[in-house]
């Protein structure tokens, strides 16, 4: 895919998922459009994977870590072909297979089940482990959150990570600054993240994770790193793309009404406009 | 009675990984600094590259075994009982449990019998942990052979399983040639009728000793070795409770939701009959010789004895 096609489906993406968190009336819109784009990028430009059959063995593996996005996660497999866009507005409902935080027994296309924080990223960890001790060749992609870093549960898996001197993992941190009490420097700085990747001994590559030029680069360099695990800082904006969402903590895990649920869908559409007019 | 061999579940289960690891390519064991004395490091001198030593981090080790778990692999994630149903509860409920992935949990040093260490590393809680979290498989072996045996079930049985072991030397109690495990299925060592003695783990040797005594007052007492609390064996219970009327729990663990109250919620609603429950009655242990703290916390067989006793 070239960018601008990137754009169009990360935009697509999104509208996928003010759509299911509206109909869900519940779930967390700001951190899953924060990483649309690199949702987008990495199920539909780097994974080897294959919607019509999700668990074949050599596919590269996706862990969120930072389970409550599960809307950007499930508008990104519905958008790519591994169940239907349809169905995204049975998010959280009795019965519904999408739950509100990623199933793996369920979901095709879901490799592991999470939603605690911090247990994601050890989760690729033995997945990425796991390939090495049998020479098998896919790579493992992690996305975090910002906040969720605070957990002790991510240091205790990355110092195994560099330990191991695990190449094929991939850890993307979501840096969009806000949890769900305020700014992440005020609850609890996790500041300077990319030092503390450095100094638990990863390849640490800054970028700004709403630029696919940026998020292209940083795939690419990940993969030529050997020897040691890549850490990608993704810094981006919280509730991107609907006006009234981004930058604010409020949005992190509350559903629009249906007359914010029209303006956030006309901010969209304006912006797939201007997209199609490139 | 004449010399017997003890051996600690702790090195059955050592040993058991070894073979298993000869058997089965798919074999990977996790520790967490703990391989010496979980025994651990007797799969790691014979598969090195198998064996996976996370460092003091048990939370950490339970989800990397989920993540080695979904690639098709069977983990066996080892520490003190205390950190790995204890500390790493939440990982093992939300990483293991919820996705119902393949990974088995050797958990060492269970109960009072960790001896000099104390409180903070006897865990009497973990049973009742376990058996809490839905499709978990909860074992608690008696002895050598039991154990070996387990390990073995464990590995066949497709699904998580929580493995109890202990650091003290145990006797053997199983190997006659008729001896076969079954998973979820008691064995009744000892027939009886007028109460039935159900144990599980260490204290099953003590209570054959103490049904050995109380026969000689003229009471016959059934003993029945509860080696899987969960998947339970009910009809075993009901049909113990039917017979005798009485029954006697006995365990190395709190008498709060383990292998007592198992059997309580069955005969309650089953199969109504008067209960004893023998175990941790409540409180933190503490440091000491194993075989003292034994006998002060009434799990020896003079304590059951007099116990079972006065009960019927």
């Amino acid at each position: 895919m070239n960018k601008l096609e990137l754009m169009k489906t990360a935009n697509e993406v999104r509208k996928g998922i003010v759509t299911a968190v509206h109909s869900a009336k519940s779930g967390h819109p700001g951190g899953s459009l924060s990483a649309a784009d690199i949702y987008t990028y990495l199920f539909f430009e780097e994974m080897n994977i294959d919607p019509a059959d999700p668990k074949k063995a050599d596919r590269d593996r996706f862990v969120l870590s930072k389970g409550h996005t599960a809307p950007g996660y499930y508008s990104t497999l519905a958008h790519r072909g591994f169940f239907p866009v349809e169905d995204l507005t049975t998010l959280r409902k009795v019965g519904s297979y999408l739950q509100g935080h990623p199933d793996m027994k369920h979901i095709p296309g879901v490799d592991m089940s999470s939603g605690s924080l911090g247990q994601g990223i050890s989760a690729a960890v033995g997945m990425a482990i796991s390939a090495k001790l049998s020479g098998d060749d896919y790579r493992v992609y992690t996305l975090l959150g910002d906040g969720e870093i605070q957990e002790g549960q991510v240091w205790e898996a990355s110092m195994l990570a560099a330990h191991r001197k695990l190449d094929n993992l991939v850890v993307i941190v979501d840096n969009n600054n806000l949890q769900i009490d305020g700014a992440i420097d005020e609850v609890n700085s996790p500041y300077p993240i990319d030092q503390k990747f450095e100094a638990f001994n990863f390849h640490v590559i800054n970028i700004d994770g709403n630029d696919f030029d940026q998020i292209d680069a940083a795939f690419k360099e990940a993969k030529e790193t050997k020897g040691q695990p890549t850490a990608i800082i993704a810094k981006t904006v919280k509730g991107k793309g609907v006006s009234f969402m981004e930058n604010q903590a409020s949005w992190h895990g509350v559903a629009p009404n249906d007359d914010q649920y029209a303006v956030a869908m006309a901010d969209l559409e304006k912006v797939g406009e201007a997209l199609c007019q490139k | 009675m004449s010399e017997v061999k003890k051996i600690a579940t702790r090195e059955s289960y050592g040993n058991a990984l070894a073979e298993l690891g000869k058997e089965h390519e798919d074999v990977v064991v996790l520790d967490a600094d703990l391989a010496g004395a979980t025994k651990t490091g007797i799969f790691k001198k014979a598969f090195p590259e198998r064996h996976i030593d996370c460092g003091i981090a048990e939370g950490n080790m339970m989800s990397v075994a989920a993540g080695i778990a979904t690639t098709g692999k069977v983990p066996f994630a080892s520490s003190f009982a205390m950190f790995a149903a204890g500390r790493a509860f939440e990982q093992v409920r939300n990483s293991i449990g919820y996705p119902k992935l393949n990974v088995k949990i050797g958990a060492t040093h269970a109960g009072i019998s960790v001896g000099e260490d104390g409180a903070t590393h006897q865990c009497n809680e973990d049973i009742a942990l376990m058996r809490t979290i839905p499709g978990m498989v909860v074992i608690n072996p008696s002895d050598d052979v039991e154990a070996k045996a387990a390990v073995k079930a464990a590995y066949e049985h497709v699904g998580p399983v929580y493995l109890r072991f202990g650091r003290l030397a145990v006797p053997v109690i199983n190997d006659n040639e008729d001896y076969k495990f079954e998973l979820g299925k008691a064995i009744t060592l000892r027939e009886g009728t007028d109460v039935a003695i159900i144990a599980t783990g260490l204290p099953v040797s003590e209570s054959l000793a103490a049904a050995e005594k109380l026969a000689a007052d003229g009471i016959s007492a059934e003993v029945i070795n509860i080696h899987t609390i969960k998947p339970l064996d009910e009809e075993a219970i009901i049909a113990a409770a039917a017979k005798t009327g009485k029954i006697v729990t006995v365990e190395e663990h709190s008498v709060i939701g383990g292998l007592g109250s198992a059997v309580c919620d069955v005969v309650a609603e089953k199969a109504p009959a008067k209960v004893l429950k023998i175990g941790v009655n409540d409180v933190f242990g503490e440091s000491g010789p194993a075989v003292q703290l034994i006998k002060k916390y009434g799990l020896d067989a003079d304590s059951i004895y007099e116990k079972v006793k006065a009960f019927v």
